[in-house]
């Protein structure tokens, strides 16, 4: 399976790297951002959105004067969910088109793919999904959540407000559900939950036939505790996951599922109507209340030109990293990234909830985390939020293996992989 | 009637307490309800159930003022959002949503309140604690309701939450209910109370009623009792009727494992039988076949989108559709790519490949890259209840009849028609059936078309279970194959049989060893078994197989 499906993509990309070649003339006066993320093949459910959203922002920057007197210009590449092709795709966007940033990328795999590159050539990559942490590059911004800005704070809403004591951890068998489900088995434990009331579960990419595991989410269910389902259960598999929970009869108030990568879009695909009460952890939802949402809405739709479409978490993230890349530039005065990559340390920047976001020294940004339950209409209505603004942290504190590594760009550190502890810097800037 | 004079008190104290609000600041047109409005719309956790319990005492249902909403309609208005608060005139409105505006009536339905912008009409906040509360309070209010078949419904709802009704209206129902089915839910309900009662007769005599009651709160409260009650008699008894439960509970365990099996299985014979007929019969690799299913999957899509307002017959016309679009794109294929290829199964295998990346790319070109949504119709949602443990998704069941009737169908068009007496005598011996006067070619397309059709009803089935998309066929192709080579090249039953085998073997593997270790075992197994019988379960015999 896996290797028709690389291959039959690869053939694709083929098709589509012609297709590139034959780019637009460059102009002079324009500056340059690449836009790297999937249009065709598995992921370009989620990614295409995401491009368009970016050449949305790029739009709106040029007519409002675009940036130290110049125009931008979107170069848009096809890596068609392809995880090698994604390095090739990074590389050409820089050495041939000399883009001066990129934004892209969705699957944690696709980013790790493209690291290597832009580390090599010293670019920029702006990366707007939530993912599994550990990890801070010097030349990656990660303006989606860390895991305590999402999963963290979605357990203990369930422990503390909904009085949760069993846990079920599903996910899609690849590294960002493994790695946060190892992180949340760690904090419950740590938060004296035993290891006989959590069930661990992991699904193939695209699993259809969920009826045995609903059968035993079940099972767990019912022996008294209150239970709940963590998911990292990824891209469509989750559709008929819920559609399998609604017809065995498992509502939200009995056993509430939360999930880390359902959000508006992955919503207008079907009928929420069984979902309704169930819950998601996002940095942002369509239906928060602030003017910025509102402004941003409607210069969505009025660009997409379609009512039905949705705004969610991911197109935020690019909002802000868009922003504070813009900032960056201004501060700067050059879109070098070299500059760029220190300028924009410290840039605060509005979110759309309301507040702002400000990019620390570790590259990942602050944000509210919310809590949201699904609604019949494919919207959530939030449930919960954070007090405050909660900074990303890159290398979780409750791994044993990442627990002393801190990460601080900022000179004289400069070092992504710091283990406080033995004072010694790994990685990248070794 | 102790609940609904609480209740009124309760809603009395709060007309009260609104007296010295001047102006109230959420408005309904009906002045007793602002302040209740105003409590459940502005108020935070107990203040909003309260405002909700005033708001079903206050308008019970069918009173006189009849042109009001009563408290039913009111809550349910409010549970499926269907009220919403109109933010510039601070009122709480009816409202449906048109495109990016709402048209909002008033909350007596006498006045159309024109349309506004989605931006200024909210959402009244839910969350599961207030959705509960509700459907519970809704529930409560069908007790006192004329219809039968809605008290029912109210009964059934308090059903496994004994201690939500108090024992004096439980009585007053039980005296003066008139229709044979609820008075039996209601008694049922009695005795589930008497549980908690003080005598221990009673509580053996309500022990006794949960043996057959399979649910989970019931074998929570007999092993409850068992471990808790005074009574040495009440334990004993629980103590027999856990175990009865225990074996119970495990019986239908198999059952529901076997079930799953089966209808995995039938997934996999479904998605296979048209491969049986194009790879079995006419010895074509075609690797567009997963594409077929979701073309046949679009049709389903499509079919709801030209009769948005009958979800139901509209999947069941897609068949016939599906069966002949993807029918004709099968001749199609076979009649411009394959014949070319006969007897050179890597160009066959290959070109097919490419047809099949190109009927991706073409939906994701022509129809969208997301995935589209198909709705289940109404009968195709919800469970056949067995019994406490023990349920069958319907959809499944529906999917597994289906699969059977498009199998039989299938079987008899091979053995007793003309057609298919000629597809064989092709498949057997080509040269010899030309020699009789068969017109091999136009039988290769049409026994090609078939088999493409039976993927396209195939699709309309899987449209019903999971994502219709451009990479719906992909899912499928690998274990289309898998089923065919197991059940032996050429032969439908053995596909009917190694599909139903398979997913049961995939199920039973499934809880003890997880999703992705179980196809592995599967696969591995596979791989052993055509080893030693490389033709497969049900090996064709005779000349065909040598020539």
């Amino acid at each position: 399976m896996l290797l028709i499906n690389r291959f039959k993509l690869s053939a694709l990309a083929a098709a589509c790297l012609g297709i590139t070649s034959l780019s637009l003339y460059a102009q002079d006066e324009t500056i340059k951002v690449g836009v790297l993320h999937s249009l065709s093949g598995t992921m370009a459910i989620s990614e295409t959105t995401l491009k368009d959203t970016m050449l949305m922002l790029i739009d709106q920057q040029n007519a409002n004067g675009g940036l130290l007197g110049k125009q931008l210009e979107a170069v848009v590449v096809d890596p068609a969910s392809d995880w090698p092709l994604f390095a090739e795709k990074a590389r050409e966007l820089i050495e041939q088109e000399s883009v001066v940033a990129t934004f892209g990328a969705w699957t944690s795999v696709s980013r790790k793919s493209v690291l290597p590159v832009f580390e090599e050539l010293n670019s920029v990559l702006f990366y707007p999904v939530q993912y599994e942490g550990e990890e801070s590059s010097k030349n990656v911004f990660y303006t989606g959540a860390a895991p305590n800005q999402q999963a963290i704070p979605a357990v203990e809403y369930l422990t503390n407000v909904i009085g949760v004591e069993r846990w079920v951890l599903a996910g899609t068998d690849y590294v960002y559900p493994r790695t946060t489900n190892k992180i949340l088995e760690a904090y419950l434990q740590a938060n004296g939950v035993s290891s006989e009331d959590i069930m661990i579960n992991y699904t193939p990419f695209g699993h259809a036939d969920w009826q045995s595991i609903v059968s035993e989410i079940k099972k767990f269910g019912s022996e008294g505790k209150k239970t709940a389902v963590v998911s990292t259960i990824n891209g469509d598999a989750n559709v008929p996951f819920y559609k399998e929970l609604g017809n065995q009869g498992v509502s939200a108030e009995d056993i509430p599922v939360i999930a880390f990568s359902v959000g508006e879009e992955e919503l207008s695909g079907f009928d929420t109507e069984p979902l309704v009460g169930h819950l998601a952890a996002w940095n942002y939802f369509m239906s928060v209340d602030a003017e910025t949402n509102d402004v941003f809405i409607d210069n969505w739709l009025d660009y997409i030109g379609d009512d039905e479409r949705v705004t969610n978490d991911p197109m935020e993230a690019h909002y802000i990293g868009f922003n504070m890349w813009v900032k960056a530039v201004e501060k700067a005065g050059t879109t070098d990234p070299a500059f760029v990559q220190d300028a924009i340390i410290g840039v605060s920047v509005p979110n759309l909830t309301g507040g702002y976001s400000t990019m620390m020294p570790n590259h990942h940004i602050t944000k509210p985390v919310l809590i949201g339950e699904i609604q019949d209409d494919g919207q959530f209505e939030v449930v919960w939020e954070t007090p405050g603004l909660v900074a990303g942290d890159a290398w979780s504190d409750f791994l044993d293996s990442s627990k002393d590594i801190i990460s601080d760009w900022r000179a004289p550190l400069s070092c992504g992989n710091y283990n406080v502890s033995t004072s010694v810097c790994s990685g990248q800037n070794l | 009637m102790t609940l609904r004079t609480a209740i009124v008190s309760i809603a009395a104290l709060y007309l009260l307490i609104s007296h010295q609000h001047v102006q109230a600041e959420v408005k309904t047109g009906i002045n007793e309800l602002d302040p209740l409005f105003e409590a459940f719309y502005e108020g935070r956790g107990d203040r909003r159930t309260e405002a909700l319990d005033a708001l079903a005492a206050l308008r019970p249902p069918a009173t006189p003022i009849d042109t009001q909403p009563d408290a039913r309609e009111l809550l349910q208005g409010i549970l499926d959002g269907d009220l919403m608060f109109h933010k510039p005139s601070s009122t709480i409105v009816w409202a449906i949503k048109d495109g990016r505006e709402f048209i909002m009536t008033s909350l007596d339905r006498t006045t159309n309140l024109g349309r506004d912008s989605s931006r200024k009409v909210k959402r009244l906040k839910l969350n599961n604690s207030i959705r509960a509360y509700l459907r519970q309070l809704i529930a409560a209010l069908g007790l006192y309701s004329d219809n039968p078949t809605e008290r029912l419904v109210a009964i059934e709802a308090l059903i496994d939450k004994p201690e939500s009704i108090e024992q004096k209206t439980l009585d007053e129902l039980l005296l003066n209910e008139q229709d044979d089915a609820v008075m039996i839910a209601l008694q049922s309900l009695s005795t589930r109370k008497q549980l908690g009662s003080a005598d221990p007769l009673e509580r053996l005599a309500a022990v006794t009623v949960l043996r057959t009651d399979l649910s989970s709160e019931s074998r929570a409260a007999i092993v409850r009792i068992e471990s808790r009650d005074d009574d040495e008699n009440v334990r004993k008894a629980a103590q027999a009727i856990r175990l009865y439960h225990e074996k119970q509970v495990n019986l239908f365990g198999w059952a529901e494992t076997l079930f799953f099996g089966l209808s995995l299985g039938s997934v996999l014979v479904l998605a296979a039988i048209g491969l049986a007929i194009s790879f079995g019969v006419m010895g074509v690799i075609n690797m567009a076949h997963g594409e077929l299913i979701m073309l046949g999957a679009y049709c389903s899509w499509a079919m709801q989108q030209l009769m948005p307002q009958s979800i139901a017959a509209a999947l069941l016309l897609s068949i016939p559709v599906a069966f002949l679009l993807t029918g004709l794109v099968g001749i199609i294929i076979e009649r411009s790519v394959i014949r070319f290829l006969y007897g050179r199964p890597l160009e066959t295998l290959l070109a097919t490949f490419g047809i099949s990346l190109i009927l991706q790319q073409m939906v994701r070109t022509f129809v969208s890259p997301q995935n589209v949504p198909v709705a289940n119709p109404e009968f195709m949602s919800g469970v056949l209840q067995i019994n406490g443990v023990f349920s069958l998704t319907l959809n499944r069941l529906y999917i597994l009849a289906f699969c059977l009737i498009v199998f039989a169908a299938l079987v008899a068009l091979l053995k007793y028609s003309r057609f298919g007496l000629e597809v064989r005598a092709v498949s057997q011996n080509r040269s010899m059936a030309r020699a009789m006067g068969v017109r091999s070619a136009r039988i290769d397309s049409l026994t090609f078309g078939l088999g493409a059709g039976i993927a396209g009803i195939a699709g309309v089935a899987l449209s019903q279970l999971t994502n219709v998309g451009p990479n719906l066929g992909q899912a499928y192709i690998v274990d289309s194959f898998m089923v065919v080579v197991f059940g032996g090249v050429g032969n439908l039953w053995g596909t009917l049989i190694s599909g139903m085998t398979l997913g049961i073997a995939n199920k039973l593997m499934e809880p003890w060893a997880g999703a992705i270790l179980a196809k592995i075992l599967v696969l591995v197994f596979l791989i052993m078994f055509i080893q030693k019988r490389p033709r497969g379960l049900f090996p064709q015999r005779g000349r065909a197989v040598e020539g």
